[in-house]
């Protein structure tokens, strides 16, 4: 039950909680007592991320990643060029083989804006839906947003340009995030347009693939600049109401990147390498309540942190899927 | 004896100023992020701002909602995904740009450049919608209401200055794409690859589709053999000049607002426009 209530407190934006030290049962307190009287010295640790930054895997999921969302979003774009009509239309909404699909937050948007439920619409919805709730939610951030991965290159020339004192990094409230869901919410319900939609970078980025460059990619520019100048992955963990709409389907998904704090180190690499760092802090020494922990829906199950892992306490899990078999 | 009063106070006073420190960030936090939140939907509101004054009003694909020429039902049920700009023969459809604000993504047709001229005889773009913001009520181009033709430059009509014309309609180069059934049923062709020879214009007449379909019927051979596809109405006729040397296009309640009369007008603008203001059903 917990998981639920924890996942819903990290999508509002709320600070995740800090157990109280009776409040971990004693099997862990004694992990965490052993891991004490041990403590790994520098040295040692450098040696063991030294060794995995060697290791061929350390790359593993970010490079399934990337083919999977570029594969994805040509898809589209062959299937115009080509004229084969395999799928049809853009990532807001699409036919694929014929089957309607539709982008969760973008029916939303136009069901809120024009007030009628519209049946193919919803048939597209629904299967849109039972599809990432097997997938994980917001793995559709990671794996399918064409603008996630050009704001995660941007990300590491923002990383590189902070090194040097060139850039800064300005933190928000993450509470915003879930205002903006609502203000969206109630503009496209006030004012009759889909308000949203002119601002979305990924409505823009699909259909500038698909149909073609236009004065829109200004905007994702100004975006860009922004997050690289600016604020580390502004739009993705500040603004973005996607982002709100599939973690809310995340909740109830049953992949999800599973914890080990057996086996962890409690040295961050996974919370600096994650945009939504706030669903690792579970990683942080002492705060683990249970032997594994499952990492909250805000997480996009990107897999930075299981491929950055040097021990591997993280990996990706299918909740039941060990028990079926 | 002598240093207990003063690390008392200090004790006390340490985490009072560290709790001014974080109220300090937390106000400046607050601060920032209310800034993000105004600039964000700023930004966002600013895609209102083409609706004042219609300035993002456009021909759209056959179907489009219209609530009594308003468009505003039509822009928030499409869920700009481009679906009917894919489906289209022609491919007249395109996808506004950013600088229609929340018309972002929505289809329109230009329709000088590329009209429809329903060459796909089943309304594929209304098919193709998956919201039905073009609505899946109308099955047949006579049914549809995108506007209404008008003879906006008679000066410029050949027809109306009683003169031939002779070659391709719009220029040897011009890219439209139209249907001729005597040429090709399934493929639209260059309009280019199909010169006319004629003593008096009349290309807006020849060429619209809804007299085609009338003239199809007329002769028994109703488009696709359906003869729920026959127009019950005219569109375009030609009346004589009063001085008797040219003839005058009218337009009838027939007339759907496809575009065909302004894409294949010869004259430079073109002397034929679709008002996109008005329709068959009101005026």
């Amino acid at each position: 039950m917990s998981y639920f209530v924890d996942s819903l407190r990290q999508l509002v934006g709320l600070k995740p909680v800090k157990p109280a030290p009776e409040q971990i049962p004693i099997p862990i307190q004694l992990i965490y007592k052993e891991k004490r009287k041990t403590p790994l010295t520098r040295e040692a640790l450098e040696a063991v991320e030294a060794g995995h930054a060697r290791s061929p895997s350390r790359h593993k999921w970010r490079n399934r990643r990337w083919i999977t969302l570029i594969v994805v979003n040509l898809l589209f774009v062959v299937s115009y060029v080509l004229d084969v009509q395999l799928v049809e239309g853009a990532l807001t909404a699409s036919r694929v083989i014929g089957f309607h699909l539709a982008d969760l937050n973008s029916a939303l948007q136009v069901t809120l804006a024009y007030k009628h439920i519209v049946i193919n619409l919803l048939i597209g919805t629904l299967t849109v839906l039972v599809l990432w709730i097997l997938l994980g939610g917001r793995t559709f951030c990671s794996w399918v947003c064409p603008y996630h991965l050009v704001a995660e290159w941007a990300e590491s020339l923002h990383l590189w340009l902070a090194k040097r004192g060139w850039a800064i990094d300005i933190q928000f409230h993450r509470t915003v995030r879930a205002v903006f869901y609502v203000i969206f919410a109630l503009l496209a319900l006030l004012t009759g347009y889909t308000v949203f939609e002119t601002i979305s970078p990924t409505g823009i980025l699909s259909r500038a693939l698909i149909y073609g460059p236009g004065l829109a990619l200004l905007w994702i520019l100004a975006l860009l600049a922004f997050e690289v100048l600016l604020s580390r992955r502004a739009w993705c963990r500040y603004v973005c109401p996607i982002g709100i709409t599939y973690g809310l389907v995340g909740v109830i998904s049953p992949l999800r990147v599973q914890y080990n704090m057996q086996s962890c180190h409690h040295e961050g690499d996974c919370r600096k390498i994650c945009m939504v760092p706030h669903v690792l802090d579970v990683t942080i020494r002492g705060r683990a309540t249970g032997l594994t922990t499952d990492i909250g829906a805000d997480c996009t199950r990107c897999g930075l942190c299981v491929d950055v892992c040097p021990t591997s306490s993280l990996s990706f899990k299918f909740k039941g899927l060990e028990k079926a078999l | 004896m002598k240093e207990k009063p003063t690390t008392q106070p200090k004790t006390k006073q340490k985490p009072k100023r560290k709790t001014k420190k974080l109220r300090e960030q937390g106000r400046r936090e607050f601060l920032r992020s209310t800034a993000l939140l105004v600039g964000m939907v700023g930004a966002s509101l600013v895609g209102l701002i083409p609706l004042v004054g219609q300035a993002n009003a456009r021909l759209r694909p056959p179907g489009a909602l219209k609530d009594r020429l308003d468009e505003q039902e039509f822009l928030s049920a499409c869920i700009k995904c481009g679906q009917c700009v894919q489906v289209c023969p022609v491919e007249a459809i395109k996808l506004a740009d950013i600088n229609d604000g929340v018309g972002i993504g929505v289809p329109y047709i230009e329709a000088r450049d590329q009209a429809c001229d329903f060459s796909c005889d089943g309304l594929q773009c209304v098919l193709a919608c998956p919201t039905g913001a073009l609505t899946h009520d109308i099955d047949y181009p006579a049914e549809t209401r995108m506007g209404f033709a008008r003879l906006a430059r008679p000066g410029r009509c050949l027809a109306v200055r009683g003169q031939p014309f002779k070659g391709a309609a719009r220029g040897e180069d011009h890219p439209a794409l139209l249907r001729f059934e005597s040429v090709d049923r399934w493929n639209p062709i260059p309009l280019a690859e199909h010169p006319f020879d004629l003593p008096l214009c009349d290309l807006c007449v020849r060429l619209c589709p809804i007299e085609i379909r009338i003239a199809q019927c007329e002769a028994g051979t109703p488009p696709s053999g359906d003869p729920n596809q026959c127009p019950p109405l005219h569109a375009i006729r030609m009346q004589p000049m009063p001085n008797g040397r040219g003839t005058i296009p009218v337009i009838e309640d027939g007339c759907v607002g496809c575009g065909v009369c302004e894409m294949v007008c010869p004259a430079e603008p073109t002397a034929i426009v679709v008002d996109i203001h008005r329709s068959a059903d009101f005026q």
